[in-house]
C-alpha cells in the first residue's frame, strides 16, 4: 500500500521535470486578457489549462486549488518559532500579524509534539491530506526542527503531502534537504525584486551571522529568494509565491514581481492585503500605512493573471490552523487535549472517505457544467459579483445570520469565476441580529449585487435591498456555481426586458486580522 | 561584561539560542536566559554579539554592566 502511495507523489525525472517546468512557464494562465472571467481558470476550477502533471500534484491541496479547498483539509504546525528577517508588517511579540491571531502566541510544538498532532487530526479529519509548517517565524531559520518533523510524519503518516513556507532567505541552502524530504510544495514570499522597494519593507535579514540593513539586507534577500526559486523549480518542486500588497510601496511593483517569479518556473502568485490594524503593533500599522480595498486587491491580481495562475482564496491563516480553509479547528486540538488522545490511524478508512470526497466532487463539477451550456448564446458584456454564504462543498449552505466569511463570485457570460472571499463579524449571535455588525457586514460585500444564502431573516433582508445588495434566498442547499449562472441568467433576461437597469456598485472593505474560528 | 536577555521583552521565539558560539543560551520559565559566566560577547568569534543581531525585539539582549569586560585569551 505504501509503495502505491509513494509512486502517486513521485518526483517526475529529471528530464520530465524540465519539460514540466518548461511548460508552466510558457503557461498564460486564462489567456492573453487579465480576468477574462473563464470559468476553467487556472486553479480556479478544474484542471482548465495546467498541464497534467502539475494538476496531479495541486488537485486536492486544499492551498493550491480553489476548486480543492471546498472538499480537503490541512493543518500547520508551529514548529519553527525563530526567524531569520524582520518585516514591517510583522511584529514578533506577537506571532506573525499575516499568519496568526494578534495578541495570542501560536503554541510553540516539538517535532514530537508536532507529530502527534498530526496522526491525532489526521484520525479525526479523514480529509487532511496536507500538512504545512509555516512558522509562525520561518522554517528554514528552524531546519532542524522542521525537517526532525517532516521526518517523523513521513514515517508515520506517508500519505500526507507535506508543504512548507519560507522568507527564502536560507532556502539555496536546504533545497536538496526539501528534495530529500519529498516535500512537493514550497511557497516563497516574495514582496519584491528591487531591493530599493525592499529596503521599505525589510528593517534588517540576518545571513551568515551579521545584521544587514538597508539596501543591501533587501538585494541579499532577493537574489536568495530568486536563486530558491530556480533550485527548487530545476527539481520539480512546485512552487506558489505569496506577495503582501502594501498599497503606495510595492502596489504597482508587484506586476513586475510576478513576473519575474513566472519566468522562474512559480506555478501560483498570491497576492494577499496588507494586515495593518494599529493594535497589532507592527511597523506598518503604527505608522498608519493602509491596507488594500477589496477593489484595488482585485485589480492587481486581475491585471497579473494573464500572466500566470492567481490565488483568489487565500484566507491567511494562522501558523497552527487546522482543517479546512475558512473553517479552523485548532481550538479541538491543543497540546494537553493531543497528548490525551488515543491515536489509531486508519490509512484505509481515509482512503474510502476521499473516495467519497471524490464522486461529490465530480457530481458538483457536472452540475456546473450543464448549466453553463445554458449561458451558451448569451451576448453580454455585465459583468457583476455576488457573495455567498457557505459551510463548504461547494453548495450555498450557509444562513446569512451565520456567515462568518462571504465567497465572492464574478459572474459573466464565461459563467461564474470565483475572485476572493469576505470575513465578516457575526450578524447573528445567540439568536438576536446585531445592527451594528449588519453595517461590517454589508461594507465587506458592498461591491456586490446579490447575496446567495441558505436563509435570512426579515430585517437584514429589507437593509441590504436598501443598500443595493438583492438577498437571494431561492436556491439554498444547491450548488454555488450552478445557482449563480442561473441567477445571473435570470438577471440579464430583466436588463434585456427592461424590467431593470444595470448599475456598478461601489467599492469594499477588507476586514483586518487572520480568520478565527468563532466560538 | 556579559549580555543578558531581559525576560519581559523576550518573545521566546528560540532564534538566538542556536546562534550563540559559546552555547551560554538556555530556556528557563518559557524564556531564554544568557548564563554570563559563559558569555563572551562573541568576542573572537564574530564582530557582533549574536543574540543581539539576530534578535527580532530591539534592545532585548543588552550589555549586562554588573559583569567584568569579558578578555579574550591571549
Amino acid at each position: 500500500m505504501q509503495a502505491s502511495i509513494h509512486e502517486g507523489t513521485a518526483v517526475p525525472s529529471a528530464a520530465k521535470v524540465g519539460e514540466v517546468m518548461q511548460a508552466i512557464a510558457e503557461h498564460k494562465g486564462c489567456g492573453t486578457s487579465g480576468g477574462s472571467g473563464k470559468a476553467s481558470c487556472g486553479s480556479a476550477a478544474g484542471q482548465g489549462d495546467l498541464p497534467t502533471e502539475i494538476w496531479e500534484k495541486v488537485k486536492n491541496h486544499p492551498c493550491y486549488s480553489e476548486e480543492a479547498h471546498h472538499h480537503y483539509a490541512r493543518m500547520h504546525v508551529a514548529v519553527a518559532p525563530a526567524c531569520n528577517i524582520q518585516c514591517n508588517y510583522c511584529n514578533r511579540k506577537y506571532d506573525c500579524a499575516n499568519e496568526s491571531r494578534p495578541g495570542v502566541v501560536s503554541e510553540k510544538l516539538t517535532p514530537e509534539q508536532a507529530a502527534k498532532k498530526v496522526l491525532a487530526v489526521a484520525s479525526t479529519i479523514p480529509q487532511m491530506t496536507v500538512l504545512g509548517i509555516a512558522g509562525p517565524g520561518d522554517p528554514l531559520a528552524n531546519p532542524e526542527k522542521t525537517f526532525k518533523t517532516f521526518e517523523l510524519i513521513a514515517k508515520t503518516a506517508p500519505d500526507i503531502k507535506l508543504c512548507l513556507s519560507t522568507n527564502g532567505l536560507a532556502l539555496p541552502d536546504h533545497v536538496d534537504t526539501i528534495a530529500g524530504f519529498n516535500v512537493d510544495h514550497v511557497t516563497i514570499t516574495i514582496n519584491m525584486v528591487d531591493p530599493e522597494i525592499g529596503a521599505k519593507i525589510y528593517p534588517w535579514v540576518f545571513w551568515k551571522h551579521k545584521r544587514y540593513t538597508g539596501v543591501e539586507a533587501a538585494k541579499l534577500l532577493t537574489d536568495r529568494q530568486l536563486q530558491g526559486l530556480e533550485m527548487l523549480t530545476e527539481r520539480g518542486i512546485l512552487c506558489k509565491v505569496n506577495s503582501v500588497m502594501i498599497p503606495g510601496i510595492n502596489d504597482k511593483h508587484l506586476v513586475e514581481v510576478n513576473k519575474a517569479v513566472k519566468s522562474r518556473g512559480a506555478f501560483l502568485h498570491n497576492i494577499m492585503p496588507l494586515i495593518s490594524a494599529p493594535e497589532h503593533g507592527t511597523v506598518f500599522g503604527l505608522t498608519g500605512q493602509r491596507g488594500p480595498t477589496a477593489q484595488e486587491l482585485k485589480a492587481l491580481q486581475d491585471s497579473c493573471e494573464g500572466e500566470m495562475n492567481m490565488m483568489r482564496h487565500c484566507r491567511q491563516c494562522r501558523a497552527d490552523a487546522v482543517g479546512l480553509l475558512g473553517e479552523d479547528r485548532s481550538a479541538e486540538f491543543t497540546t494537553d487535549k493531543i497528548m490525551a488522545m488515543e491515536v489509531n490511524y486508519d490509512l484505509d478508512t481515509r482512503k474510502a472517505y476521499q473516495a467519497k470526497v471524490e464522486e461529490e466532487r465530480v457530481a458538483k463539477v457536472a452540475a456546473k457544467q450543464e448549466e453553463l451550456s445554458t449561458l451558451a448564446g448569451e451576448m453580454s458584456d455585465i459583468k457583476l459579483l455576488v457573495a455567498v454564504a457557505t459551510k463548504g462543498s461547494g453548495l450555498i449552505n450557509e444562513h446569512f445570520g451565520h456567515a462568518k466569511e462571504f465567497q465572492v463570485y464574478e459572474l459573466s457570460t464565461a459563467g461564474a469565476k470565483f475572485v476572493g472571499h469576505r470575513r465578516v463579524d457575526l450578524y447573528c449571535q445567540g439568536g438576536f441580529g446585531d445592527e451594528e455588525s449588519l453595517e461590517t457586514v454589508i461594507r465587506a460585500i458592498n461591491d456586490c449585487h446579490a447575496v446567495f444564502v441558505a436563509k435570512i431573516g426579515g430585517c437584514p433582508k429589507a437593509d441590504l435591498l436598501t443598500a443595493g445588495i438583492e438577498p437571494v434566498d431561492q436556491f439554498a442547499h444547491e450548488f454555488i456555481e450552478k445557482s449563480a449562472i442561473a441567477w445571473f441568467k435570470s438577471y440579464l433576461d430583466k436588463v434585456n426586458s427592461g424590467e431593470i437597469e444595470h448599475v456598478e456598485r461601489g467599492d469594499a472593505e477588507i476586514r483586518q486580522g487572520a480568520l478565527i474560528s468563532a466560538a | 561584561m556579559a549580555l543578558k536577555i531581559i525576560s519581559s521583552q523576550c518573545t521566546s521565539c528560540s532564534a538566538c539560542e542556536p546562534e550563540c558560539p559559546n552555547v551560554a543560551i538556555s530556556e528557563k520559565n518559557g524564556t531564554f536566559v544568557i548564563d554570563p559566566k559563559k558569555c563572551t560577547e562573541c568576542l573572537g568569534h564574530f564582530d557582533a554579539p549574536q543574540c543581539a543581531a539576530v534578535c527580532p525585539v530591539d534592545n532585548t539582549c543588552v550589555i549586562d554592566n554588573s559583569f567584568p569586560r569579558y578578555q579574550v585569551p591571549a
